[in-house]
């Protein structure tokens, strides 16, 4: 590596040095790196430490590596990620369209030949395309280069600096003054108030370094890593063990397997419970309103959690252990065993039991002859009744519909049930055929002495429940909280500095903060009251 | 002094060297994770049970026939179609006539059908199976759990399975007879 | 209880008339030479006044809290109404470092139009849905509203650096670029003058028009411009629209809402207009020789160490008290929710505007510009997302 020699301290510099890292000088032949122009203020960007990415550039390697090194190409990268996402809002993305429609029809229907274009673009899916993903990790790239990059030669930077500077650095410095005839009494007084103001001193032969906050030098870096974990927490969201996302349905009264446990957990759903607000609470009456409907307070599953144990076979009925019992409500999800539940959706009223009646069919009073109540998850395959009928189910459709003429169920929920029944009256060894449903009661013969009707029925509700388990929640969360203190510790606090340089019969001042110049601007104010040392100029104001 | 000038220029081309490894393992370990997220991203609706898997046991109640228990093991040395249906599906209405009618001709050269019914009660099942007159082993999968095990998402599902208990082939829909035949050829027991 | 909803309200009208004030005051702080550095008694009163009324808003939020026993920031116009305080508190703070009276005639106005605007939202107080009830709701929206507060002041400090600095000699890109800052600003005011003198004379016109087959009616408070699709005009005795909202808008309040749109965008054109007729030069033109004295380094500087101050803050509440907060309440942490893919585009413009202040030395006008850039989109996804792009977040 081609070093560099100070002319002025003799500080040994690494290739690519802009200002020398001891003492400041401008090293001549680099002013173009920063930028530097002669008779304008020093650009101060990274100390005018040597950028490895700046100095280096031969194999493929490098170019990619100087490539993703660049602040350039992060902040391109940045404005090309915002637009990309800004892009995604313009119609709804797939997850949040009603599902069961065909994408491509919906989008189409419901916005036109723009709708049809978004998703033939694939834009309804954006935000886990291919190439967004990529975006976001060459972001992350960006960021772990562009850190390493800067970071190395910003710290070997600060640790070589020395109290004694060229003059050329403190006078190309934007605050900078010069004051004739100091005495030494000054110079400690200035030194003491700076001290006062929690700067650390270091001396040598004469001239001061007063500098506080430097760790805040740092808070960039650290808000890198932070990030860098946040996306690492999220990658790790891939690998299926750390992961879990299901769904399940569960009946009130009835117990289901939690899906992607290995069979090993069962929750029973005690009951589900739908509160809304009271119509007449003076203080939301109004709202109540204007909305036009009741507006609900509280979902809730009152639920077992059990766990199987012994050896089951998939399909026997296991031996269940109660594990936990509690509510799941919206905002109060039910951990157990690093699993938890979530309270997400719900349907009220599915039927649980029907129970008919028999009359003669040209009674007008409709006197019930005989009753029977037919459980709807696990129906009887014939009843014995009173006053000497018998009852037959031939068919039964949970969820009722008509196919082409036949019936029909649409699912095995019964959401809609419907029967035939072979009646047999007393005595009578051929049956009558009848037709019976939520509001149909039809005699297929048109002969029956006998009719079903429906007596009465029992509802209950179903609740819905999303299943998590992340393991990767920690991750994400300890990323975020090293942002957050890498953040506030670069913006929350500033590296100040102040040299002091004594020339022939007086001394110069300069100093320089990364943000913040008004804060030290009063700083130095309150360092030089009472001295002779002159306040310094902002010699940034000066030139415009 | 030759050697000196020869030691820096052996020094400088061990820190490039090291400089090149540095930045190229950094480089590779960025682009494996970025090729692991594609890739998973991708991959995460493949099912965890297909094609050259072992298909997992599980035990579940006979309806029809006999009756008594059913497992999967009890198979094993026969090739298996496992059906996944229910009587409210209607393809599944479609492809069970030709299992039956294949049944005979294949159990006698050691090939088991066995259907799994998705049904929430016993009666619909059964009327059915009067009503198509169903010989194959008939089981009811009352929690979903074989559903769950097997990660089948659609009905009817079939998943042919041979006499070493690996799974040859998973079908999603409704299978034609030539088809269907085709495929209890391929889990015939050698 | 009707008595402190009352109590709350009349606060909150006092302190609007207190920081309006004030703002007069502020103003008379340009002519006086002594409050260059808020030394001077006019500078002193006028931030006196602030601080009052910041005080009386804060009364009428607590006493919104006790009368709706939840923390008043649920809808939209307790959410707005919050903003315009946070961002008094942000000019409050960044005044007692900078001392800069000039700040306040600029952050001020904006907290004005901010509160003007909510108010023209419904303002009974609401029940919260299950999903609202949880202490995340109050730490996020507080700490996000907080965020974005400060982050606005960098707005009205980069609005003061550009008024001040760009060139008003010639016409160029970058006066025009102004003045259609100045014209949102005229927007702003034109919807709450207009909404405020229609909601005087109780003006209301109902339409019936079909959503996905079924027959809807919506209540319109402006006469229509825009009718919904294939709506059908119920009431009489009112202007009918001149013409029908397209049909891709959906939503039950899209017409109406796209309506309203209208209707500020013809108004604020005509203040404008009004104003352009009389100053007879640009409006940013006019307002320069006002700032003559303003030190634009100073500005620069306040632009910056608000969005420094603010970032951290905007970021905490907007999308790691959030993502918190959805984690519990939807079981993901993020769901890529319209609103929140718009917290995560704020959070990309300012991360990219400090990566070029501190690394690419854009400094001054550059610098100014993109604090305009990033209030942009605050207010986007404050306003037309709540508006245009409902999501979960549509409730405020």
């Amino acid at each position: 590596m081609k070093r560099i020699t100070c002319e002025s301290c003799g500080h040994v510099n690494p290739e690519g040095t802009v200002l020398c890292e001891a003492c400041g000088k401008p090293i001549e032949k680099n002013q173009h790196i920063d930028g530097n122009k002669p008779g304008k203020l020093l650009n101060m960007r990274y100390e005018g430490s040597a950028r490895r990415s700046q100095t280096y550039n031969k194999s493929v390697i490098d170019k990619i590596w100087n490539f993703f090194s660049s602040v350039k190409v992060g902040v391109t990268l940045i404005v090309i990620t915002l637009i990309a996402s800004a892009v995604g809002t313009i119609f709804p993305q797939e997850m949040y369209i009603p599902p069961n429609v065909d994408p491509a029809q919906h989008y189409a229907d419901q916005y036109g030949i723009l709708g049809k274009i978004y998703y033939q673009l694939g834009l309804h899916n954006l935000y886990s395309s291919w190439w967004y993903m990529i975006l976001i990790a060459m972001i992350g790239t960006s960021i772990i280069i562009a850190s390493i990059d800067r970071y190395v030669p910003l710290r070997r930077a600060l640790k070589m600096q020395k109290p004694k500077r060229h003059k050329a650095f403190l006078q190309k410095q934007r605050l900078f003054s010069e004051s004739e005839n100091i005495s030494a009494e000054d110079v400690e007084h200035v030194k003491n108030r700076l001290k006062k103001q929690r700067y650390k001193i270091t001396e040598q032969d004469g001239h001061i370094l007063a500098e506080k906050g430097r760790f805040s030098r740092w808070g960039p870096y650290v808000n890198h890593i932070g990030l860098i974990v946040f996306l690492l927490g999220a990658l790790m969201r891939f690998i299926p063990f750390m992961y879990i996302d299901d769904y399940v349905w569960v009946r009130e009264g009835e117990t289901a397997v939690v899906p992607d446990t290995d069979q090993q957990y069962y929750v029973k759903n005690k009951d589900f419970i739908m509160e809304t607000y009271d119509e007449n609470d003076e203080r939301y009456q109004e709202a109540i309103q204007k909305q036009g409907g009741a507006v609900p307070s509280n979902y809730q599953t009152d639920a077992v959690i059990y766990k199987a144990s012994g050896e089951a076979v998939t399909g026997e009925d296991p031996e269940l252990e109660k594990v936990k019992e509690g509510s799941i409500q919206v905002n109060r999800p039910l951990k157990f065993d690093g699993y938890a539940l979530y309270q997400s959706s719900y349907q009220l009223d599915e039927f649980e039991s029907m129970t008919f009646k028999i009359h003669e069919t040209d009674d007008e009073s409709e006197e019930a002859l005989a009753s029977f109540t037919v459980n709807l998850m696990d129906p009887e395959y014939e009843y014995e009744l009173d006053n000497g009928f018998r009852v037959v189910i031939d068919q039964y459709f949970p969820e009722y519909y008509m196919d082409d003429g036949t019936p029909a169920s649409q699912s095995k929920y019964p959401r809609n049930p419907a029967f035939v029944f072979f009646v047999y009256p007393p005595g009578e060894e051929t049956p009558e055929v009848s037709f019976a449903g939520i509001g149909r009661n039809v005699d297929a013969s048109g002969e029956n002495d006998y009719k079903v009707g429906l007596q009465n029925f029992e509802v209950r509700d179903v609740t819905g429940l999303t299943l998590k388990r992340d393991y990767t929640l920690p991750i994400i969360a300890l990323g975020g909280l090293i942002f957050m203190i890498g953040v506030i510790q670069g913006m929350y606090w500033q590296h100040r500095r102040v040299w002091i340089h004594p020339s022939d019969s007086g001394v110069m001042l300069a100093a320089h903060t990364n943000k913040n110049w008004y804060g030290i601007k009063r700083e130095i104010e309150k360092a030089i009251d009472g001295t002779g040392v002159n306040m310094v100029e902002d010699q940034q104001e000066i030139k415009q | 002094m030759l050697s000196k000038v020869e030691e820096a220029k052996k020094q400088k081309q061990r820190k490039k060297n090291l400089r090149l490894l540095f930045r190229s393992s950094i480089l590779l370990v960025l682009l494996a994770a970025v090729v692991f997220a594609l890739v998973s991203n991708f991959t995460k609706d493949k099912t965890v049970i297909g094609v050259g898997t072992e298909a997992p046991n599980f035990k579940l109640e006979r309806l029809n026939g006999e009756g008594g228990e059913v497992s999967l093991d009890d198979l094993k040395g026969k090739g298996v179609m496992l059906n996944f249906w229910a009587t409210y599906c209607g393809p599944c209405k479609e492809e069970m006539p030709y299992m039956e009618s294949l049944y005979p001709e294949y159990k006698e050269k050691g090939v088991e059908i066995l259907a799994v019914s998705m049904d929430s009660n016993d009666l619909v099942v059964n009327r059915f199976v009067d009503k198509y007159e169903l010989s194959f082993p008939i089981v009811r999968d009352n929690g979903g759990q074989v559903l769950e095990l097997y990660d089948v998402g659609e009905l009817p599902s079939t998943l042919f399975i041979n006499a070493d208990g690996e799974v040859v082939e998973k079908v999603s829909g409704e299978l034609t007879l030539d088809r269907l035949e085709g495929y209890l050829k391929k889990i015939e027991p050698q | 209880m009707g008595d402190l909803t009352q109590v709350s309200s009349t606060l909150l009208y006092i302190a609007f008339v207190l920081y309006l004030v004030a703002t007069f005051v502020f103003g008379g702080t340009i002519r006086d030479k002594r409050t260059d550095k808020g030394n001077g008694t006019l500078g002193k009163v006028a931030i006196t006044i602030t601080i009052i009324g910041f005080l009386t808003q804060v009364g009428y939020f607590i006493t919104r809290w006790i009368a709706s026993q939840h923390a008043p920031v649920s809808n939209l116009f307790e959410f707005t109404t919050f903003f315009g305080m946070m961002l008094v508190f942000a000019f409050i703070i960044i005044y007692f470092i900078y001392r800069l009276n000039l700040l306040g005639l600029f952050t001020l106005p904006v907290a004005l139009l901010i509160i003007a605007y909510a108010s023209m939202f419904p303002r009974e107080i609401s029940p919260l849905i299950p999903s609202l009830k949880s202490h995340w709701l109050y730490i996020h929206v507080t700490t996000a509203a907080t965020g974005e507060a400060i982050l606005a002041v960098s707005f009205a400090a980069g609005l003061i650096y550009l008024i001040r600095q760009v060139d008003q000699t010639q016409r160029s890109k970058r006066t025009t670029w102004l003045e259609v800052v100045m014209y949102a600003v005229f927007s702003t005011l034109g919807f709450v003058i207009i909404s405020s003198l229609f909601s005087a004379f109780d003006y209301s016109a109902e339409f019936q028009f079909p959503v996905e087959g079924e027959e809807m009616t919506v209540e319109y408070q402006l006469p229509a411009i825009t009718g919904p699709n294939d709506g059908e005009l119920l009431s009489e005795g009112v202007m009918q629209p001149w013409f029908e909202a397209p049909g891709w808008m959906h939503g039950e309040n899209a017409a109406r809402k796209f309506n309203t749109l209208i209707w500020s965008v013809l108004t604020g054109a005509v203040l404008y207009l009004l104003a352009r007729l009389i100053l007879r030069k640009r409006i940013a033109a006019a307002i320069q020789p006002l700032l003559k004295r303003a030190n634009p380094d100073l500005v620069d500087e306040i632009s910056y160490r608000a969005v420094a101050i603010g970032f951290p803050v905007f970021t905490l509440g907007a999308l790691i008290f959030a993502m918190i907060w959805a984690q519990q309440a939807w079981d993901r942490f993020w769901g890529w929710d319209p609103k929140e893919v718009w917290a995560l585009i704020t959070w990309f413009f300012y991360a990219a505007f400090l990566h070029l202040r501190l690394s690419r030395g854009w400094h001054g006008e550059k610098s100014a510009w993109l604090a305009v850039g990033g209030f942009a989109i605050i207010m986007f996804n404050l306003v037309a997302v709540n508006l245009i792009i409902a999501g979960l977040h549509s409730y405020a």
